[in-house]
């Protein structure tokens, strides 16, 4: 058996300066970050040496604030990490709290927050879309992506009451029922989105400067993806199978039929064909369920106050950006007494390092825009 | 493997560990000493082949603190959770940040807000709080901040 990764020889802040590196900063503040990112980088000439993020910036430290909040309260805390993934960041907290009481949610209340989930899927990635154009020199996409997210924030506007901290989801099931006119709107959505995503593809995919900039660049194995607990379709771009609904699937991800999106190429091409694809994926389980919503409760009956049972619980979810994992551990209190929430963003940055080494500056800003970093959910 | 046989493989491997089944996935408890050649066995044995790191955390119990890791593997699709006692006031491990590389950051975070030194780090520093904050460990469960901190 052997070992794929290069073994570190020395620690990185001792690295030998060569006279002719320079040190450049990117961020905190700066477009290609999209947050408050800090990057130190060095440069030998064009070519990177290293790449070293400094966080923290709004970190909050979420996971103490969740110790004094009760099971119901903490869920609403968790839209505030990947805020383009709020509502499967919430339905994770809910699964995992779910799981711990053994509480069975109403199949409408599934079917409803699936639903949901995919939607938010799909703004994230069309948002991600055109801030990835946008990155390496496109700004038309920009504003065609906020055009669908638009319609997406709107349905969700209606249902949850809010366009981007939905907070919809709730130990149990949801918070309200469904509003009258979301699935005329859903309808809508998916005539037009089915038009509109061919024109993504004419647009940025087949564009020959855009392949220049993303062909073969910032490669990573599949070895290295996983042993950086890199997740999401950046690690499905370098042919891990890693789709968290396919292999640990969740609600009614085992019932409904879609493909799990797997490229070999690893580079930021690949990155970016996996999300394309998984985009045309979610509408049609979107499409599977629009005419399928059961009658029923959209909530299951429940305590006032929550009590977990003494233990520990781990669940897991696939977001936008990858593998969400909440991991609480209960001293049968109506409060936490510590959560971990295993957010994707920070296991995908901590490869940034190793995709960036070798390759030139320019590229920096595409191989970034292809990790799809959010960064409140690297920060928490 | 399904659990009976990685608990066998388990005390192959290292006959001390403690086997925990109470929980969703096999448990097993170690001494700090231990983990560094046993997690090297869990990684590289190919029967095992633990290659992904999903979760590494740490939990403050007041009187010590537990180091827990989640490994699962890609290709077998078995899952082990580690947990490891740690002295409270001398709280150090080994890391393994030759072995799975996303525990670079993970310990990182956890040497910065628990307090856990890990050993032969290659790059042991603060990583999302600003300087200066060495020697206050946030979540643990003494922490008292009365200007950021608002109790409920």
């Amino acid at each position: 058996m052997y070992r794929e990764t290069e073994i570190i020889k020395e620690p990185s802040g001792n690295d030998p300066v060569d006279s002719g590196d320079m040190i450049i900063n990117i961020g905190p503040q700066h477009p290609a970050t999209h947050g408050v990112l800090h990057l130190v980088i060095t440069l030998n000439g064009e070519t990177i040496k290293k790449v070293e993020p400094h966080l923290g910036y709004i970190h909050r430290s979420i996971e103490k604030m969740c110790e004094s909040l009760s099971y119901r309260q903490f869920i609403y805390i968790t839209s505030r990490m990947d805020y383009l993934s709020s509502h499967i960041n919430n339905h994770g907290c809910a699964l995992c709290v779910e799981k711990a009481l053994q509480l069975e949610v109403p199949p409408r209340a599934q079917v409803v927050r699936v639903l949901m989930d995919e939607l938010t899927r799909i703004a994230s990635h069309t948002l991600w879309w055109g801030a990835m154009a946008m990155d390496v020199g496109a700004l038309t996409p920009f504003f065609l992506a906020f055009r669908e997210r638009e319609m997406i924030n709107d349905i969700m506007e209606e249902t949850c009451g809010a366009r981007l901290t939905m907070n919809y989801t709730v130990p149990g099931g949801v918070m309200v029922d469904l509003h009258p006119e979301f699935q005329r709107k859903v309808k809508d959505f998916i005539a037009h989105f089915k038009s509109k995503i061919d024109e993504y593809d004419e647009l940025v995919t087949d564009n020959v400067i855009f392949k220049n900039r993303t062909v073969n660049v910032g490669l990573i194995s599949k070895e290295d993806a996983i042993s950086y607990g890199v997740t999401g379709p950046s690690a499905r771009a370098s042919g891990v199978s890693c789709d968290i609904r396919k292999l640990y699937p969740y609600a009614v991800y085992d019932k409904l039929q879609f493909e799990e999106i797997i490229e070999t190429a690893g580079d930021s091409f690949a990155r970016y064909v996996v999300r394309m694809k998984e985009m045309r994926q979610s509408l049609s389980i979107v499409e599977q369920l629009i005419d399928n919503i059961p009658e029923g409760d959209f909530q299951a009956k429940t305590k006032a106050v929550l009590k977990l049972p003494k233990g520990e619980f781990y669940t897991r979810v696939e977001t936008a950006r990858g593998e969400f994992g909440v991991y609480i551990v209960s001293e049968g209190g109506t409060t936490p007494y510590r959560i971990k929430f295993r957010s994707p963003g920070f296991s995908n940055l901590s490869a940034l390092d190793h995709i960036a080494r070798g390759s030139k500056i320019g590229d920096l800003v595409a191989i970034m825009g292809t990790l799809d970093f959010v960064i409140p959910d690297i920060d928490r | 493997m399904n659990n009976e046989q990685i608990k066998i493989a388990i005390a192959d491997l290292l006959p001390s560990a403690i086997i925990e089944e109470s929980s969703e996935w096999l448990t097993i408890h170690i001494e700090s000493v231990d983990w560094l050649p046993l997690a090297e066995k869990l990684r590289n044995t190919a029967e095992l082949y633990f290659d992904y790191l999903f979760c590494l955390t740490c939990v403050d119990w007041k009187s010590h603190l537990t180091m827990v890791y989640h490994l699962t593997s890609t290709f077998h699709r078995h899952t082990l959770v580690v947990k490891s006692k740690l002295d409270r006031d001398d709280a150090r491990i080994e890391t393994v940040t030759m072995i799975w590389r996303t525990a670079e950051f993970h310990e990182r975070e956890v040497y910065e807000l628990f307090g856990v030194n890990f050993l032969h780090h290659p790059d042991l520093r603060l990583l999302i709080l600003p300087d200066g904050w060495e020697g206050k460990y946030p979540l643990r469960k003494d922490f008292e901040d009365p200007v950021n901190i608002i109790k409920l």
